[in-house]
């Protein structure tokens, strides 16, 4: 995954509850097979009528908010279905912090496997963020002081366990540590598992 | 010494390695892949050389984006025949069994697993679709990962995973004959909230899930990821056993004796604590239809659309307000005054023999209302072999519906069929997201009675009156 270096950019704040992924990356779009240039596609069917010209209003697309790396969500940000693709489209649009007071869990998994930080709090500090977002603040997020400041304060102090906050700042693929510092373990298990429940290892189609 | 949980047992079971912090890598049994979620899994695994560790702990199937209208040589839209074509390739590269589009078995992954017998009690199943908690209808412990972890459980058969908060729903009371596990399930849902599960694996327990047909079990499981929680489960008992009893994947003879032998060890201890415990009485409970864009939008088909300015804080009265827009409802209306144009039966929250058989009694001697489509997609191709054994096929066709071949079809519309801008569908899928069936279209989840319902009166229909209009 990508390397997570400290960011400092502005915020956009999209205060709705219960954003799932469909709405962040329409089912259609899932046809196509790459995980890269997904970018345009996201929240699509909000921004971009059935003839492709721009909905105004959607906070994404208001003066100020290009180039933001963060983005202050509702609750349940991500819930629903489990597609990765929402989570690269947001990278694709270049966000890489999502705070919210709450996150689908399959979406949250998701985000830390590509290098996306998803920050839960509470629904009061969430909404003072989202406020500091519309107001034109500066966000700064760096996973070495695991500190999200707003305009040089401290807001948020990033509750990350170390393998986790390591894996994102240096960008690395989750099945390349697994097969590295646990294939041991793994081998050792499965063979126990064999002889403990043997039939999940005769399987026949 | 506490007791264990249904979670905490099967959970314990799969720890191949403990890290101490509440966290473990946990070892997958099995895999299910379809041809959406998988072509960047492959990708990952590819392009560093790994190996798929077990191959046989895999099974996949082309589901999302099949056509279901015919089953011809070729699939028409070219990103969906890519799409299947490159599942099939992958899974040859790396000799995973495969069951293809031609093959009678195939299926929507949550329905073709069940029924191949792929899933068993106190297993951990995995698989790139959020529904993945039907399984654990079966006292498994089955949840939906995303595209990167179907490339880590392939190469290396494990994950690392937070454990789950429990939580346990014990449902309970006298349910009505014609109440379905679907409304059940809207009803829950409902009353948890779209999130109010989050980080919570549910057991589903008490009088009314233990009497439940597995198919019932499977659509309540379902929707479990509807009130946040990855995993929804039921503890295996005789009804589990017996559907499981010679299914081809099933294992046979002494094998199956000690296997049984270790399910009945699975059910949550008397003693078991869970960290939320909850109780929900069905007795009374009419049918549930819902009228927003989140599957808690649920109300009973006696209600009337909510008005927001009675929610209960500025951030439900916004979302409210959007839903009801976006869904083109007034305040106050009745549900059942609200016409429809499509209806949709199946998907794997509703595709299965059962539901089709529950559509069928409604749909039997009366006729698809005019101007509404009506399509029945069975789950799989051995449900529309059944169903057509039964002789099901001629009641839809004499209503006026379209049978079609399996697949997930209009639950997520990738496979063309689509519900077109403003239009109003009833449908038996899962969610009712904004254009989850088709940019701007209209969603209202039911159950496969109630959807049938709808088809013949054209609007949001309480299917009881239609039974006491037709006694």
């Amino acid at each position: 995954m990508m390397p997570f270096e400290k960011i400092s950019s502005r915020a956009v704040w999209l205060p709705e509850d219960n954003i799932d992924t469909d709405v962040i990356y329409p089912a259609r779009f899932l046809l196509i097979m790459d995980r890269e240039g997904l970018g345009r596609y996201l929240f699509h069917d909000r921004r971009f009528d059935a003839h492709g010209n721009p909905i105004p209003g959607f906070p994404l697309d208001a003066p100020g908010a290009e180039g933001a790396k963060v983005l202050v969500a509702g609750d349940g940000f991500g819930c629903g279905s489990s597609r990765e693709q929402a989570v690269w489209t947001l990278l694709g649009h270049g966000f890489r912090v999502i705070i919210a007071p709450g996150f689908g869990d399959i979406f949250a998994a998701n985000c830390l496997k590509n290098g996306l930080l998803p920050l839960t709090v509470s629904r009061e500090l969430a909404t003072e963020l989202g406020e500091a977002a519309a107001a034109g603040s500066v966000f700064e997020a760096d996973l070495e002081t695991m500190q999200v400041t707003v305009d040089g304060r401290e807001v948020i102090r990033i509750d990350l366990g170390e393998k986790q906050r390591q894996a994102m700042l240096n960008g690395w693929d989750e099945t390349d540590i697994l097969l590295r510092e646990d294939g041991d373990h793994i081998d050792a298990f499965e063979a126990g598992h064999r002889q403990r429940q043997p039939w999940l290892f005769h399987t026949e189609t | 010494m506490a007791g264990r949980t249904l979670y905490d047992k099967i959970w314990n079971s799969h720890v191949a390695r403990d890290y101490g912090d509440g966290s473990a890598l946990i070892y997958a049994d099995r895999h299910l892949l379809h041809e959406v979620s998988t072509p960047q899994s492959f990708l990952a695994i590819e392009v560093k050389g790994h190996a798929v560790r077990r191959p046989d702990a895999n099974l996949a199937v082309p589901d999302h984006s099949v056509p279901t209208r015919d089953r011809g040589s070729e699939i028409a839209d070219p990103q969906a025949r890519a799409q299947t074509a490159r599942l099939a390739e992958n899974v040859a590269r790396h000799a995973i069994p495969f069951i293809p589009l031609s093959d009678a078995r195939q299926g929507i992954v949550h329905v073709m697993g069940p029924e191949q017998g792929f899933t068993l009690p106190g297993m951990t199943l995995v698989c790139g679709d959020s529904h993945t908690s039907t399984h654990g209808a079966f006292g498994a412990l089955a949840f939906g990962i995303g595209a990167s972890e179907c490339g880590i459980v392939m190469a290396t058969q494990c994950l690392r995973q937070k454990k789950s908060k429990t939580m346990r729903v014990r449902i309970v009371g006298e349910r009505g004959g014609w109440l379905s596990a679907k409304d059940i399930a809207l009803a829950l849902i409902s009353e948890i909230g779209a999130n109010g599960a989050s980080g919570h694996a549910i057991e589903y327990a008490g009088p009314v899930v233990e009497a439940m047909t597995m198919a019932e079990r499977m659509t309540l499981c379902n929707m479990a990821i509807e009130t946040g929680a990855r995993v929804g489960m039921v503890a295996p008992d005789g009804t589990t056993y017996a559907y499981l009893e010679n299914r081809p994947m099933a294992p046979k003879g002494a094998m199956w004796d000690l296997a049984l032998a270790h399910w009945k060890t699975l059910a949550s201890d008397p003693e078991a604590d869970f960290d939320r415990d909850m109780e929900f009485d069905v007795t009374g409970l009419a049918p549930y239809v819902t009228w927003g864009t989140s599957p808690e939008d649920a109300l009973p088909i006696t209600a009337r659309v909510p008005d927001p300015a009675w929610a209960s804080d500025a951030s439900k009265r916004t979302r409210q307000t959007g839903a009801l827009s976006y869904m083109g409802l007034e305040p106050g209306t009745p549900l059942i005054e609200t016409p429809i144009d499509k209806v949709f039966i199946g998907s794997c929250t509703n595709g299965r023999l059962e539901d089709l058989r529950a559509a069928a009694r409604v749909l039997k001697g009366r006729k698809v209302a005019d101007g509404v489509e009506l399509i029945i997609v069975p789950g799989s191709g051995l449900v529309r072999a059944q169903a057509e054994a039964e002789k099901l096929d001629r009641i839809f066709l004499e209503a006026g519906a379209e049978w079609r071949y399996a697949g997930c079809s209009l639950c997520v519309a990738m496979n063309g069929d689509r519900v077109a801008p403003g239009e109003r569908c009833a449908s038996t899928s899962n969610r009712n997201f904004e254009g989850r069936q088709g940019p701007g279209g209209r969603t209202h989840l039911m159950s496969p009675q109630m959807a049938a319902a709808a088809a013949v009166t054209g609007r949001l229909t309480d299917v009881r009156d239609l039974q006491e209009l037709s006694s």
